[in-house]
């Protein structure tokens, strides 16, 4: 498999599926859920890291090691639903709006263009104010954010495709426009949505993270990366370093190891490299 | 023309305009085709020559469907089809069908070649898959790729062999005419001469009449019955084969002649 | 002296599925003000021969073997820097898409005068200006003061290509090497290329390599014709000799196809068959499988040999 041929990429591979197992059942690696109040005694608060507990304890007598895994898995939950969810929305109004045009393209457009004038975390603000906090709301404002991108990229590939001989072909045919659409020009316009789609799902779990520091984000009894680091923060120089220097750590392999294999996956599709 | 040849399709004073954007409110009006008519004859080739520019791909483009004509009719069995899509021609559709210039281009290159070939089939036929397949199988043989290549992408085959699988595209459904723009320009002149024979054979095998359009008027020799040279949107000069190539008379087509390399 | 002189030249690639052998033990020499043509189908190897004199080849290929040898310098062991120097002043090229050759994002005239700058700095600006409007002129295309500040997708394919001669020229280069440069236009557009090229090289007495896979537009061009089939040159010498009489089977077919003047109710002539794929190419002559004279004799490589003011690769020709 030459998406393999780098060293580096294939270490990023193994780390992320480690990482996806330690996410998927936590249970396996760790005695104590943190979401489990009864399972937290206050003595245990700010425990350096020791054989008890691995990374050390926060001020509530959590495990760090227990809770990053917890919050690693709700890390990877909003970033991947969040990708998906803004790459189905994104795709399909960037395909719609390319092969389309007239006005069905130009409303798409100005909506995407409006879109990118605010921000995630005003956004993010907006939403939480109008229907409270929780994960799901966090999934809706990085999926609002995020879908812009897609619809762009598509729409331009779209473009170009359209003007191809094959699609004359189909439509000489007599073929259906949803059909060429989604049938035809669609599979032709995946390479650049995968590289895109992975490298956004690292920005997704960043969002998420800014977001939950801030306090906008998930909820303090199930916290994720972000929550945790947001945590420690105010004890950081109080000689509690542990606290958020774990979570943080872990996020920065994550996003690391992610990043590293969308940019082999920009590389790898991109057919001038190619022999 | 003799009174014993069938009319199949009557083009009758087409013209195409298309509108450009000039600046920000003026728009300039630009004739790809003005006031064209052409009569194709059941079995008959017409070839349509001229450089890039003098409309002759834009004409088999409406007479395919693509581009809506902006004024005349094309009268195809009692109906007029100028200003209709594929979609609104419905079943009439079926017995048109076209090659395209770049073999490259005109293969979905995602599509694995049995797929496409099925296509029309599927769009156009109730065969059951069995009856789809015997047919892919028939014109594969015809065109001369092999049965064991239908599982393979259109990447993995030349230039020529992309074209032989665009000209059994063409042919599977048994049109009545075949629209072929500039199918052998993009090929190496060794294999433009294969290409050639080969629909030279196919129409004698299935009767079709041919619209075969060129930029190089001394490939159509063998192949036309009729030639039509197109200068600008119009025509300039219409003859049989045997009378333009003795005797051309519009300063155009001497051009044309004078332009082509000779050993 | 020859200007440039090639001995054995072979550029592999080195891909997943084997070793490509796009040019194969290829010789040939060039004269000051010669024009060569090298012609054959696609695949043959003559594009590739081209862009190794250059140090042009992508990545994965490179000349494993043979001499470059121009003006007296060797180009292949030559450094990059120094092959950079060259390339545009003294060896230029010509592509065969005019479409992708020109930077789509500056004017006409920035990227002619940019390839006078870049050579000879100690030109002015204006004076490159005043070289490339010249050259403009030169290469036929009417009201050149205008057209220098249009950009490439506002120019004709027959005018883009002109333009592309045009900066071949700027540098007055001793060598030109054109790839396909007609295949992507109307004939009648070619027609004028090819006069203007013809007229342009005596004028200012460059070599020219003509990359073509039409005989026909060779014979009007050329001094020399080299046949290339499957990386290997199978027939060579001057224009007069191969075209009144080909002695490679090949050459004759490549002569017959483009022949014309046929009785039109003949079929036309047809070499059945591609080009083998240079991974799996047949013991012996490559072309044997497509060869109306092929036998037993042909499952040895042909020596060469030398007739009538050409060399052949072929054991039919006594």
């Amino acid at each position: 498999m030459k998406f393999f041929s780098d060293r580096l990429v294939l270490f990023a591979c193994v780390v992320l599926s480690i990482l996806s197992v330690l996410a998927l059942f936590p249970s396996l690696f760790t005695y104590q859920n943190p979401y489990d109040l009864t399972q937290l005694f206050l003595q245990n608060s700010f425990q350096p890291p020791s054989y008890q507990f691995y990374l050390g304890t926060d001020e509530q007598g959590r495990d760090i090691f227990s809770a990053m895994l917890y919050g690693l898995r709700i890390s990877l939950y909003v970033g991947i639903v969040s990708t998906v969810l803004s790459v189905l929305i994104g795709y399909t109004l960037g395909l719609v709006a390319g092969y389309y045009g007239g006005w069905i393209d130009t409303i798409i457009m100005r909506i995407a263009d409006i879109q990118l004038t605010f921000p995630a975390i005003l956004i993010a603000l907006i939403i939480m104010a109008l229907w409270g906090s929780g994960i799901e709301k966090v999934i809706l404002a990085i999926t609002i954010v995020s879908w812009v991108d897609y619809a762009r990229v598509a729409r331009g590939v779209v473009l170009l495709e359209k003007e191809k001989e094959y699609v004359q072909a189909v439509q000489a045919l007599g073929m259906r426009s949803y059909r060429i659409i989604f049938t035809e020009i669609l599979p032709n316009t995946t390479s650049p949505i995968i590289v895109i789609a992975t490298l956004r799902v690292a920005n997704a779990i960043i969002l998420e993270a800014t977001l939950s520091f801030l306090g906008l984000g998930v909820p303090v009894t199930e916290p994720s990366l972000g929550s945790l680091i947001a945590n420690g923060y105010e004890v950081l120089f109080s000689g509690y370093w542990w606290v958020s220097f774990f979570p943080g750590v872990l996020l920065m392999i994550l996003i690391v190891a992610i990043n590293l294999i969308g940019d082999r996956m920009r590389d790898y599709m991109n057919p001038r490299l190619q022999r | 023309m003799s009174q014993s040849e069938v009319k199949l399709l009557e083009i009758k004073d087409i013209s195409k305009v298309f509108t450009l954007k000039k600046g920000f409110f003026t728009k300039e009006k630009f004739y790809a085709l003005h006031d064209v008519s052409l009569d194709i004859y059941k079995g008959k080739t017409i070839a349509l020559v001229g450089e890039s520019g003098c409309g002759k791909t834009t004409l088999g483009k409406v007479i395919l469907g693509l581009y809506h004509a902006t004024s005349g009719s094309i009268e195809y069995k009692g109906r007029d089809i100028a200003q209709q899509t594929p979609l609104q021609r419905g079943v009439l559709q079926k017995d048109i069908q076209m090659i395209f210039q770049d073999p490259y281009a005109s293969l979905n290159p995602k599509k694995k070649i049995k797929t496409i070939l099925e296509q029309p089939l599927k769009l156009y036929t109730t065969m059951t898959k069995e009856q789809r397949e015997a047919k892919i199988f028939s014109v594969c043989e015809d065109v001369g790729i092999d049965k064991s290549y239908l599982h393979r992408y259109p990447h993995q085959f030349s230039g020529g062999q992309r074209q032989r699988i665009a000209i059994a595209r063409a042919i599977i459904l048994n049109p009545e005419l075949i629209v072929a723009d500039e199918p052998i320009s993009a090929l190496d002149v060794s294999i433009q001469a294969q290409i050639i024979n080969l629909m030279v054979d196919l129409q004698k095998k299935y009767g079709m009449s041919l619209i075969f359009i060129s930029h190089d008027i001394s490939v159509v020799k063998y192949i036309s019955d009729y030639v039509a040279v197109m200068y600008r949107g119009e025509i300039v000069e219409f003859a049989s084969k045997k009378d333009l190539f003795a005797n051309p008379s519009h300063p155009y087509t001497q051009l044309l002649f004078k332009s082509v390399p000779i050993l | 002296m020859a200007l440039l002189e090639v001995n054995h030249l072979k550029t592999y690639f080195f891909t997943q599925d084997g070793i490509v052998k796009s040019v194969d033990d290829v010789s040939f020499s060039l004269q000051k003000g010669e024009i060569l043509g090298i012609v054959g189908e696609s695949g043959a190897g003559k594009s590739i021969t081209g862009f190794s004199i250059l140090g042009l080849l992508e990545e994965g290929g490179s000349v494993v073997d043979g001499t470059i040898s121009f003006d007296g310098k060797d180009l292949r062991h030559l450094d990059p820097k120094g092959l950079q120097k060259i390339r545009g002043d003294k060896i230029a090229m010509i592509f065969q898409d005019p479409q992708t050759s020109l930077n789509p994002v500056l004017t006409i005239e920035q990227q002619l005068v940019e390839v006078i700058h870049y050579h000879r700095k100690g030109v002015s600006k204006k004076e490159c200006y005043q070289q490339a409007l010249t050259m403009l002129q030169r290469v036929g295309i009417r009201e050149a003061k205008t057209r220098m500040k249009h950009y490439p997708h506002q120019l004709s394919g027959g005018m883009r290509q002109r333009v592309v001669i045009a900066m071949a020229l700027l540098n007055k280069p001793k060598l030109l090497i054109a790839d396909e440069p007609t295949t992507a236009l109307d004939v009648t557009t070619q027609a004028q290329i090819l006069y203007l090229m013809k007229e342009l090289s005596v004028e200012f007495a460059s070599s020219l390599i003509f990359i073509t896979h039409d005989i026909a537009v060779v014979s009007q061009l050329c001094d020399t014709i080299a046949v290339m089939y499957a990386g290997k040159i199978v027939e060579y010498g001057t224009k007069e000799a191969i075209l009144s009489n080909p002695l490679h089977p090949y050459t004759q077919g490549l002569i017959a196809c483009v022949k014309k003047e046929q009785n039109s109710e003949h079929k036309l002539y047809q070499i059945d068959g591609v080009m083998p794929s240079l991974l799996a190419l047949p013991k012996g002559c490559y072309f044997k499988e497509r060869c109306p004279l092929a036998d037993s004799e042909c499952d040895s490589y042909p020596a060469q040999q030398e007739r009538d003011g050409r060399i052949v690769f072929c054991h039919k020709v006594k």
